[in-house]
């Protein structure tokens, strides 16, 4: 039925935005991948992906692999170091399983298509966009979001200095942008405006904040330098503690940086 | 003793601003209120609402530019599992004029399923001619030809001009493309009450609204917007989304979220309409403006809104001037920071500047000799000469086209800019509680402009408290109104709203302690979280005991913008200067360096008056070198809804930002000015003319692409 809805006329903003060559949505291929079981072969679940929306029969198995969905099943996530079960359709991205299931909106939902950077996370120690990653194949990850890195009793030394540097302005991107910061600074601790520039050219922001929060990262770098210098713990707002230890300083394979 | 009636009435009936020296925290430098909520992702918007029983909602929408609806069936849509409401909004016969505009909409119990569910509807259409390619005016089926403007004689002046130049520039329609999407989340709470949490800049204004089209009373509508996360002029209205989600929370009974995706975000939730225009002007051989002729025309969609000012800023004595708005099947455009301006400006400054390069001057020299025709010399003056010292300009300025040898050419542009922007309506009401604390009550919205703070920081500092003795509540539409935040109309009207209401809130203190402390109330001051007389700090009751003269009641203070004394002020001016380096062989430009220099009357917080600038340069770099709506003349669709092809500036664009703003005696006197438009005309005037003077050759149309770039040059080659 879906198939047969995927006419010109019959276009949705999301597949209109979203077609691949074969008519497929990114995200519907995305979801299909997973659907049919990640590495059970993307192109032989294609027809199953274009009829995503009807159900089939659940759970089977197919040349040794388990077939899940496409009606909810039960997944276990960790994150912020908590273990949460949740029960969901497959094809639910780690996005919305966050903001719509678990009530963790830090990560805003803003291109939905893993290019602006207001979803970004840090799985496994690597920033991703949450919308970009399905929630199943998530499982057995570290998802560390906004909501694991300070309170606002305790702010992160990253998230004191967006405040003391106005790093942000109506604060929908600021989420991205701190969780992208504490990813570089966390593999290197002393990046030059470059490097800052590069690791978060993967964010947008549209009210303008990008000063600010170029003074917030490079002056919790330097923050870090003085602390390291003198051999102490890393400085923080007068409060806070850090609650995550000091990144070690360990030279980082880095792309070459932009100018 | 007064009663409180008595009292609330202007006690003060010449307010003012307080002087500098009696300033403790207004015009520092204070970080916003709501920092560690937004930095920490705490801070809930409209799109992060998860209510219990949330439905969610989409919109089926049309793709064509130009059709009729000839078929609509919701059933394969309503009888699917999971999907609680449906609803047609143009249904079968209705003429769609705009691709991606709104044919029904469904809720659902999850955003997949209603995704699933708009895919499901049948629906066709009879696809009708359509027409979106503005660029030539000749070519327009349709045209709205303004009124022409004439001044003195320009055609004698051009005649008699000794030096002339004439071209033609122009700009496209762009998005305003908000991060966090139109929408809402609507929840009914009784048979004709419903309570929407709105991503808005104009709380106040929704519940009419709402009231009037969902049939209710407008008490009954109660709107919330806590966060939000971006307007920029595209979010005034209810919009025909606001209604259809509240219309499908009542059919459901279930709070519903209508969100729009970034489709139609970019599409049709606020564009800024192009501009194009011919241009003659006129000199003599001192450049002295004489002469300026101009004809431009321009997009805003179907409604066609949009006539630029100009010349802009310069009033050249001999002027004429039309502007035609032409009709496309796009949505109409919406208000885009500074409505106007930077069209205007971009426009003229571009002409300005081809003049000096004829006349081989200096435009910073142009542009000082022909200041008397901006009617704000002095305060221009004043800002060129401090823009040119931060940009170095008199030292590194060279003649267009002749810097060092080489692929990579340095340039530089400048252009200057104003605004109106006095304070719009406003209520506040304050609360002095026993406990020491303090309650402000306002419906207005903080868009992210530091609204939420600015008005901490007025309270506090005319009660003489710390900044955390208020207690800021803002964006509920249960608290006296205030005016939506356009025009850059906010911090003055919000500002002298609660500047009146606190010093009425003094005034009733003091009326209580003059008499303990064997004084009158107009001997007393507020300082330090004490009452005190003038010259005898130790004669003072702190706070709580000044409280205490009221017993266990708390006392209610407002105050309302217009009011009594005159605490706003209009118009103001800024510079702008901007250094590229450009590759003449690949067309790429870059940004080096921006400087504003920015005039906004009494400045509240000076950090969020700076960040509020230096977004402005952000975003207008952004619109110079990379935005545009591109539109399919062949289907009538804009093809770049993404943010992979609706290309914005990102963190490494931008190159180094400088901003200064001016404070002090003769700027201070006028009370506080909005910044939301003024810094946001001239980054795109002053970015084109640096790449003029970098290339070689006026680079006519932005966005500054590489292929504009390279056209032009070769061009220019020719």
């Amino acid at each position: 039925m879906a198939a047969d809805n995927r006419r010109d006329d019959s276009v949705d903003p999301d597949t209109a935005q979203g077609l691949a060559p074969g008519g497929l949505s990114r995200r519907a291929f995305l979801r299909g991948g997973a659907a049919a079981g990640l590495g059970a072969g993307l192109l032989s679940s294609l027809p199953a992906v274009a009829a995503k929306s009807a159900p089939v029969e659940p759970a089977k198995t197919e040349a040794g692999v388990t077939l899940l969905g496409p009606g909810p099943v039960p997944m276990s996530l960790q994150i912020n170091g908590k273990a949460h079960a949740v029960k969901l359709e497959p094809r639910v991205t780690l996005l919305d399983a966050l903001r719509d299931h678990l009530d963790l909106t830090g990560a805003k939902k803003v291109c939905d298509r893993g290019t602006c950077g207001a979803c970004t996370i840090i799985l496994d120690g690597r920033t991703v966009y949450a919308c970009s990653v399905l929630a199943i194949e998530s499982q057995g990850s570290d998802i560390q979001t906004i909501e694991g890195l300070g309170t606002l009793e305790k702010l992160h030394p990253l998230q004191a200095a967006f405040v003391e540097n106005d790093a942000h302005q109506c604060g929908f991107c600021t989420p991205g942008f701190v969780m992208a910061s504490k990813a570089l600074l966390d593999a290197n601790p002393a990046p030059t405006l470059p490097e800052v520039h590069h690791a978060l050219s993967g964010n947008f922001c549209r009210c303008g904040t990008y000063a600010g929060i170029r003074g917030a990262v490079l002056g919790v770098a330097a923050a870090y330098a003085a602390a390291a210098a003198e051999g102490d713990e890393p400085p923080g707002n007068a409060e806070a503690e850090d609650p995550e230890p000091r990144p070690k300083k360990k030279k980082k394979k880095k792309r070459n940086p932009d100018g | 003793m007064a009663d409180i009636t008595e009292t609330t009435d202007p006690k003060t009936a010449d307010p003012t601003w307080p002087k500098a020296e009696e300033r403790r925290l207004i015009g520092q430098r204070i970080s916003r209120l709501d920092g560690p909520a937004k930095s920490t992702g705490t801070a809930k918007y409209t799109y992060d609402l998860n209510r219990p029983g949330l439905l969610y909602a989409r919109v089926l929408r049309c793709p064509h530019a130009h059709a009729k609806v000839t078929k609509l069936d919701m059933a394969p849509a309503e009888s699917m599992p999971g999907v609680r409401a449906v609803r047609v909004i143009q249904g079968a016969g209705t003429e769609i004029q705009w691709a991606l505009d709104e044919v029904a909409v469904v809720a659902a119990v999850s955003d997949d399923i209603a995704q699933d569910a708009v895919r499901a509807i049948a629906v066709e259409y009879e696809v009708l001619p359509h027409f979106v390619s503005e660029e030539q005016l000749d070519k327009a089926p349709a045209t709205k030809p303004g009124e022409e403007k004439t001044e003195g004689d320009p055609v004698a002046a051009m005649t008699a001009a000794a030096v002339r130049v004439k071209g033609t520039y122009g700009m496209p329609v762009i998005s305003h493309n908000c991060l966090e999407a139109h929408g809402q989340v609507c929840e009914w709470t009784g048979k004709d009450e419903m309570t929407a949490w709105c991503s808005t800049q104009a709380l106040s204004a929704l519940p009419p609204q709402f009231a009037e089209r969902l049939e209710i009373p407008a008490a009954n509508v109660r709107v919330i917007t806590q966060y939000m996360g971006g307007g920029f002029g595209s979010k005034f209205s209810v919009d025909r989304w606001g209604i259809e989600c509240a219309e499908l929370a009542r059919q459901a009974g279930a709070p519903v979220k209508l969100m729009l995706d970034r489709a139609a975000e970019l599409t049709v939730a606020g564009d800024r309409p192009s501009a194009f225009a011919e241009i003659e002007v006129g000199a003599t051989d001192d450049g002295t403006l004489t002469a300026w002729t101009s004809k431009s025309w321009g997009s805003g969609g179907l409604g066609s809104a949009g006539d630029p000012p100009m010349p802009y800023v310069f009033q050249i004595p001999n002027r004429r001037h039309r502007h035609t708005a032409v009709p496309t099947h796009t949505a109409s455009s919406r208000a885009w920071r500074a409505p106007n301006h930077p069209q205007g400006c971009y426009l003229t400054m571009s002409a300005l500047d081809d003049l000096a390069a004829k006349l081989a001057m200096d435009p910073y020299d142009l542009f000082v000799k022909n200041l008397s025709m901006t009617g704000m010399a002095d305060v221009y003056k004043q800002e060129l000469e401090i823009a040119e010292q931060l940009m170095g300009w008199k030292a590194r300025w060279h003649q267009r086209g002749a810097g060092a040898p080489g692929p990579v050419q340095h340039g530089l542009g400048l252009s200057i800019h104003t605004w109106g922007g006095r304070g719009h309506r406003s209520n506040c009401e304050i609360t002095l509680q026993p406990d020491g604390q303090v309650d402000l009550k306002m419906a207005t919205q903080d868009l992210g402009t530091g609204t939420r703070t600015a008005v901490g920081i007025v309270c506090a500092d005319t009660l003489g408290l710390p900044l955390e003795a208020v207690k800021v509540n803002i964006g509920d539409s249960r608290y006296p109104a205030s005016g939506g935040s356009g025009g850059s109309t906010t911090i003055g009207g919000v500002s002298a709203a609660t500047r009146r209401a606190a010093l009425n809130a003094r005034a009733l203190l003091f009326d209580k302690a003059a008499p303990k402390l064997e004084t009158t109330a107009d001997q007393l001051e507020a300082v330090d979280a004490t009452i005190r007389v003038k010259g005898s700090p130790d004669r003072k009751l702190t706070w709580k005991q000044a409280m205490a003269l009221f017993g266990h009641t708390p006392v209610t203070a407002t105050g309302a913008n217009p009011g009594p004394g005159e605490l706003t002020g209009s118009g103001v001016g800024g510079v702008q200067m901007a250094e590229v380096a450009v590759d003449v062989e690949t067309g790429i430009v870059k940004m080096v360096k921006m400087v504003a220099v920015q005039d906004c009357g009494l400045i509240i917080d000076l950090k969020t008056a700076e960040s509020q600038v230096y977004g402005a340069l952000i975003m207008g770099i952004s619109g110079a070198l990379s935005e545009e709506k591109v539109i399919d003349p062949v289907t009538g669709r804009m093809l770049n809804v993404d943010f992979e092809s609706y290309k914005m500036a990102g963190i490494g664009d931008v190159g180094e930002l400088v901003v200064h703003m001016m404070t002090g005696p003769g700027f201070d006197e006028r009370g506080p000015i909005g910044l939301g438009e003024p810094p946001m005309v001239s980054p795109g005037a002053a970015i084109a003319n640096a790449v003029a003077n970098a290339v070689g050759v006026r680079v006519p149309f932005l966005p500054l692409t590489p292929r504009h770039v390279l056209e032009a040059l070769a061009k220019g080659a020719a």
